[in-house]
């Protein structure tokens, strides 16, 4: 039982980070309907930017992530103008690809910047742990809760209260509707743009310190494990998003400690995020919290 | 699916009228323009690895054949069904260790280990087909991209049937079609290598394929798909069947993709499991080679992988034009030394040009090499007809 107990928690945290990630799709799936592959370079930029502020120029932690923040801003914004703004207007699939080839971009650029091999990140928390009962707490795993609890919130009373918010429905809603009720889809685009990449950086810090805290280019593609979160709790849903990399991050996580099972090879974990999403599609094609889609031919 | 097969031999179709002065008119090269283009490709293929006697060349181009029979595949999906595919590079992973398998371990012909390849292929396509229709686009593409994770998984575990970590030969699988052993053939008295048999098979693979798409296409089915394409809803409306069309379309080409997977891992000799990071940058890079090429073209896919399949290998036999060191950086752009601390890889560099040329050509020209030759001939046909005299 403390075992079950042990993984649930670190399970949690795993989720908690997943659904820091799919929260950067969802933000732009629902106001350009794009799918962004790019995330997961994000993930990788903001975690190496981390890096660069606090490790390297010897910034304080926080300013550090707070810079890197504002600074993968700026890049998503720019990347939305340069490359996704263009596309308005042009087939769904096409931005999907569009963004698949900046994520090809980003990778290797992080690679070519920062070149050096064994990069630690060091976070405040370092390898903390305390004991709760009889179940261990890993400090960096509390973090991933906390901050993915708070960034969470913080963007459902956004999305839910403030004017742009409520200007970036109403361009999800509707495009048209928006732009003859004089909100500007293009600004819309561009803030969750804004909104996804900044959230990047923090999720980039929480996979590092929990994988120990050696930085390498493979963390956007365990980011990638986020893409089943998001489709399991549904494209356009934020609870989704919350729900799905729940639920991801406990299958990993307990797979990981159960499935001993030889026959399924070792490091079955990486493929239970899928067969668990390829599952739960089959029975409900929208995702868990999803909108049911209604079309008219 | 019997229609379907069916319909990738050529032969009139009997859903469209005949045209006049019928049956004479090929219907897989209607114009002069096609047969022309149809007949030099056949002679630059047949002629190609006699006038070029070297090896990394001949290697570049039969690969590229490889590259373009799975990109006639993703292009007949994507260009034709509407339907986009990140597991094009997990097919052609199933593909090589079925040639591994059957054809350098049990000894099958040439033949044999390759239809079981394409059979593999086809299975493995379907099974993807029945979540096409339960979900669209984007969730789509999400669920292709777990079959990379699966594949790599099983290729690194079932070690009986892959090796394992260590990965298998392919080297022994036969190449003779009945008399015909593409592993040793000969011309003019002299001898072929390997290299240059490969070549001759990989290319008349690309006609048949070519000719099959282009048959499909312009058939019931081809037609059926296109319209699934522009709304597969307002397709199911009007009879047809999304269920049947959207799984045989993923069927067909991932059993294209898998047949060249096969070839490609002969002419490697050898087949390891990739990490599952470079097989979604292979996937990505056949979607780069089918926008480039032109979506929804035939000629447009074969262009597309022509140009840009063998770029990792080119940069690989180039690098020391790109060797040069930045000024005020004093790391060199591209190198193969690490200790030079160069900006990218070889590697590293043609992943970059892939994404690059991905993002451009969607920006700027997003029908591609095809849109632009396109457009050109349509000017053209408007500068003459402009010409006194000409109307």
């Amino acid at each position: 039982m403390d075992k079950f107990l042990q993984l649930l928690l670190s399970g949690v945290a795993l989720g908690g980070i997943y659904a820091l990630v799919a929260l950067g799709f969802v933000v732009v799936y629902k106001s350009s309907g794009a799918f962004n592959f790019a995330q997961g370079g994000f993930v990788t930029l903001g975690a190496y930017m981390v890096y660069q502020f606090g490790g390297d120029w010897g910034l304080p932690f926080w300013l550090g992530l707070v810079l890197a923040m504002l600074a993968m801003a700026a890049v998503g914004m720019f990347l939305e103008r340069l490359a996704i703004r263009p596309m308005v207007g042009r087939p769904a699939f096409a931005v999907v690809l569009i963004t698949l080839g900046l994520l090809l971009v980003i990778e290797q650029v992080v690679r070519a910047v920062w070149t050096m091999p064994g990069l630690v990140l060091s976070v405040p928390w370092g390898n903390g742990r305390s004991r709760l009962g009889e179940v261990t707490l890993r400090h960096a795993d509390l973090w991933s809760m906390v901050s993915a609890a708070v960034l969470l919130a913080a963007f459902f009373g956004f999305f839910r209260y403030s004017r742009t918010g409520l200007a970036m429905r109403a361009t999800a809603a509707d495009q048209e509707a928006a732009a003859a009720q004089g909100i500007s889809p293009g600004r819309s685009f561009a803030v969750s743009w804004a909104v996804a990449a900044a959230t990047a950086p923090v999720a980039g810090v929480m996979l590092v310190s929990r994988g120990g805290g050696a930085l390498s280019p493979a963390v956007g593609f365990t980011a990638l494990a986020a893409f089943p979160a998001m489709i399991l709790g549904g494209l356009d849903s934020i609870g989704g998003a919350v729900l799905g990399g729940a639920l991801i991050g406990v299958a990993e996580v307990m797979s990981q400690g159960y499935l001993d099972v030889s026959w399924l090879g070792s490091n079955a974990e990486t493929v239970v995020p899928y067969a668990v999403m390829v599952a739960v599609l089959l029975w409900r094609p929208e995702g868990l919290l999803g909108t049911r889609r209604v079309e008219r031919v | 699916m019997r229609g379907l097969l069916r319909r990738l031999l050529p032969s009139p179709d009997p859903t469209r009228p005949a045209r006049p002065g019928g049956a004479s008119a090929n219907p897989l090269l209607p114009s002069a323009g096609a047969k022309i283009m149809a007949a030099a490709g056949a002679a630059g293929v047949a002629v190609c690895p006699l006038v070029l006697d070297d090896p990394f060349w001949i290697t570049v181009l039969a690969n590229a054949g490889t590259f373009a029979v799975a990109a006639l595949g993703l292009s007949l999906l994507t260009g034709f069904c509407g339907q986009v595919s990140l597991g094009h590079a997990a097919f052609l992973t199933v593909g090589g260790y079925l040639a591994a398998f059957f054809g350098a371990g049990w000894g099958w012909p040439l033949p044999a280990w390759l239809a079981a390849a394409a059979a593999a292929g086809a299975v493995i396509g379907a099974l993807v087909g029945p979540f096409a229709l339960r979900l669209r686009g984007n969730y789509l593409v999400v669920v292709t991209l777990a079959l990379i994770f699966v594949v790599t998984h099983v290729a690194r575990n079932w070690e009986g049937f892959t090796g394992g970590f260590d990965g298998i030969s392919t080297n022994k699988a036969p190449l003779a079609l009945g008399g015909l052993d593409f592993a040793d053939m000969s011309a003019f008295g002299q001898r072929l290598s390997r290299e240059q048999g490969l070549f001759y098979l990989s290319w008349i693979l690309v006609g048949i394929s070519a000719l099959g798409v282009r048959n499909l296409v312009r058939t019931r089915p081809g037609r059926a798909m296109q319209a699934i394409r522009d709304r597969d809803s307002a397709a199911e409306v009007i009879g047809v069947s999304n269920a049947r069309y959207k799984i045989a379309a993923f069927a067909v080409s991932a059993a294209m993709a898998s047949a060249a997977g096969a070839v490609y891992a002969v002419g490697l000799r050898f087949i390891t499991p990739n990490e599952p990071l470079a097989e979604l940058f292979l996937s990505i890079r056949f979607v780069a080679i089918i926008i480039v090429g032109g979506m929804g073209t035939v000629y447009g896919a074969i262009l597309g992988a022509l140009l840009l399949g063998p770029l990792p290998e080119l940069v690989k036999e180039f690098v020391s034009y790109l060797d040069v060191t930045l000024p005020g950086l004093g790391r060199p752009l591209v190198s193969e030394v690490a200790a030079a601390e160069p900006l990218f890889s070889t590697a590293a560099f043609s992943e970059l040009l892939f994404g690059l040329l991905l993002v451009l050509a969607l920006l700027f020209q997003p029908q591609g090499i095809a849109g632009a030759v396109r457009s050109l001939r349509v000017r053209w046909a408007g500068r003459a007809s402009r010409r006194p005299g000409a109307g």
